[in-house]
């Protein structure tokens, strides 16, 4: 941590202000300050993934059992049918169990992650702190917002890959395919642009509400109205019609809306009165 | 205002000789600790150097680890855990080791015991001989400024009440006491800034302006220096309101250097 941290030179003119403090101070500060979140996100990813490996291996090897089975039940072995009871009563269930934890991380992130990033600070008073240093208010929250947000959607694309990868086999069933919601938007492009949608969301309503709670309430509600809007309306009116054009379109808009809650909170950063 | 934190409603502000504030410029030369000494109460007290010294283009290390073993702060203790003074303490010292031209003080004494107090105030005397630090500093504790404030600042109600050098407010200012039968005619040619009655007789807080003119007082008057709190209080009160109504909000600023 002290290659990040550069000493000032003594009897430096503090007047010389034209200069500004390096961006990469902004490194060990936002490391220090959410170690919590660094270190967990990763580990609850590691957590997450080896049971998905251990589990998906076993579905996929399933799975390729299966297809080798006859297709007329009625010259199925014995071990074809356990098969396919096991497959649709067990593994099915559970697949959809995670698929729906992974359709909760963006929210959870933008709550836990987001909302509280800066209505922590002006609940408790050290943004007075925070935003007198030489630093810079604005570039502070920049700094912040970057490597926050790259973390956590970088995270949200690896898991979400992992994730693609286990639930191939199940998109054999007659009900789903790619362009399901459910399945569209954990894959491909989509969940790391909601990821990071959830947690801009979560930082605007945090610097506009100024409390930790009523923030991560209005996170939780904001993002449900939008991925419920999204799911049930606009996937169904998207301007083209195939996976990656509209993962692409999705992932697009997300971006724009994230990048207008991030100019949104510069806005209220730079206003914000004591 | 100085360090951006609020927008004035008319006029501007700028600081360091013409830097608007809170500009980048106005915020490496001026070193804020604001009122209740904000920190991060799961840091501990050499994260917050490490923290001030990455957020600052210059921080003097070696003296706040000094200052800070000198005041015997544990430095792998968290700031929450430090006791109220040990944390206002720990706020100064990491203003004070950014070398700053100016020095703003909100309110650092609202929530300190008389001890701290003085050991706080110790300090800042100290930079400000010193190292030549400019200090402003918002107080309601009136008598702790006297002893060190060169400029006073009394501000009520969100208005200006009285300004300018501690030494001449005081040596302006007297309390001007005789019957109380006169007291009507002589308020009228002297305009008092307070104007105590007490049986027969009054109590005439009066500033005159210099040794002679109008300052001259009334055959059978005697005058009475004051006390800095008596002229802040009197400039407090509403014009012509008894003692006994509540003054507005104070908020005495103090300017030093």
């Amino acid at each position: 941590m002290t290659v990040l941290t550069v000493p000032a030179k003594p009897g430096q003119d503090a007047g010389a202000g034209r200069r500004t403090v390096p961006w990469q101070r902004m490194l060990w500060v936002t490391w220090r300050q959410h170690r919590a979140t660094f270190i967990s996100v990763p580990a609850v990813l590691a957590a997450a993934a080896i049971p998905l490996v251990i589990f998906g291996l076993k579905a996929h090897h399933d799975y390729t059992a299966l297809v080798n089975c006859p297709l007329d039940p009625g010259k199925q072995s014995g071990t074809c049918t356990q098969l396919m009871t096991n497959f649709n009563s067990t593994v099915w269930p559970l697949a959809n169990i995670l698929s729906l934890l992974m359709g909760l991380a963006p929210v959870l992130l933008g709550a836990f992650a987001g909302a509280p990033l800066l209505a922590r600070e002006l609940e408790t008073g050290t943004f007075r702190y925070a935003w007198t240093q030489g630093f810079g208010r604005v570039r502070w929250t920049i700094a912040k917002l970057t490597v926050l947000g790259s973390v956590l959607t970088l995270a949200a694309f690896v898991i979400s890959q992992e994730f693609t990868w286990f639930f191939a086999p199940f998109l054999s069933r007659p009900t789903l395919n790619v362009l399901t919601p459910a399945v569209f938007d954990t894959r491909g492009l989509t969940y790391a642009a909601w990821t990071l949608t959830g947690f801009c969301l979560g930082v605007f309503l945090g610097t506009l509400l100024r409390r930790v709670l009523p923030a991560m309430a209005a996170t939780l509600g904001g993002y449900v109205v939008l991925a419920g809007v999204t799911l049930l309306y606009l996937h169904y009116h998207y301007p083209v019609g195939t996976f990656w054009p509209m993962q692409v379109f999705e992932a697009g808009w997300l971006l724009v809306l994230s990048a207008l809650l991030i100019a949104g909170t510069l806005r209220l950063v730079r206003r914000q009165a004591a | 205002m100085a360090v951006g934190l609020s927008v004035p409603t008319a006029g501007t502000v700028t600081v360091l000789g013409g830097e608007p504030a809170g500009s980048q410029a106005a915020l490496d030369g001026i070193a804020f600790m604001a009122q209740d000494a904000p920190l991060y109460k799961n840091l501990s007290a050499a994260d917050m150097l490490h923290l001030t010294r990455n957020l600052n283009l210059s921080f003097d290390h070696a003296y706040a680890k000094q200052r800070l073993d000198g005041l015997g702060i544990p430095l792998k203790k968290k700031s929450g855990k430090l006791s109220g003074g040990q944390q206002a303490q720990l706020a100064l010292t990491l203003a004070l080791a950014r070398h700053p031209r100016l020095l703003i003080l909100d309110e650092p004494l609202a929530a300190l015991d008389p001890l701290a107090r003085q050991d706080f105030m110790a300090t800042v005397m100290t930079s400000m001989t010193d190292d030549g630090v400019s200090v402003m500093l918002s107080s309601h504790a009136i008598a702790e400024l006297e002893r060190m404030a060169d400029y006073l600042v009394v501000l009520g109600d969100g208005e200006l009440r009285l300004a300018g050098e501690t030494d001449e407010l005081l040596a302006e200012h007297r309390v001007l006491t005789g019957p109380a039968a006169e007291a009507d005619r002589v308020a009228a040619r002297m305009s008092p800034i307070q104007d105590k009655r007490a049986g027969a007789q009054a109590h005439l807080l009066v500033r005159s302006g210099g040794a002679a003119g109008d300052g001259a007082v009334p055959p059978g008057w005697e005058a009475h220096p004051v006390s800095l709190e008596e002229v802040i209080l009197a400039y407090l009160r509403p014009a012509g309101a008894g003692s006994s109504v509540p003054g507005p909000r104070a908020q005495l600023t103090e300017v030093t250097r």
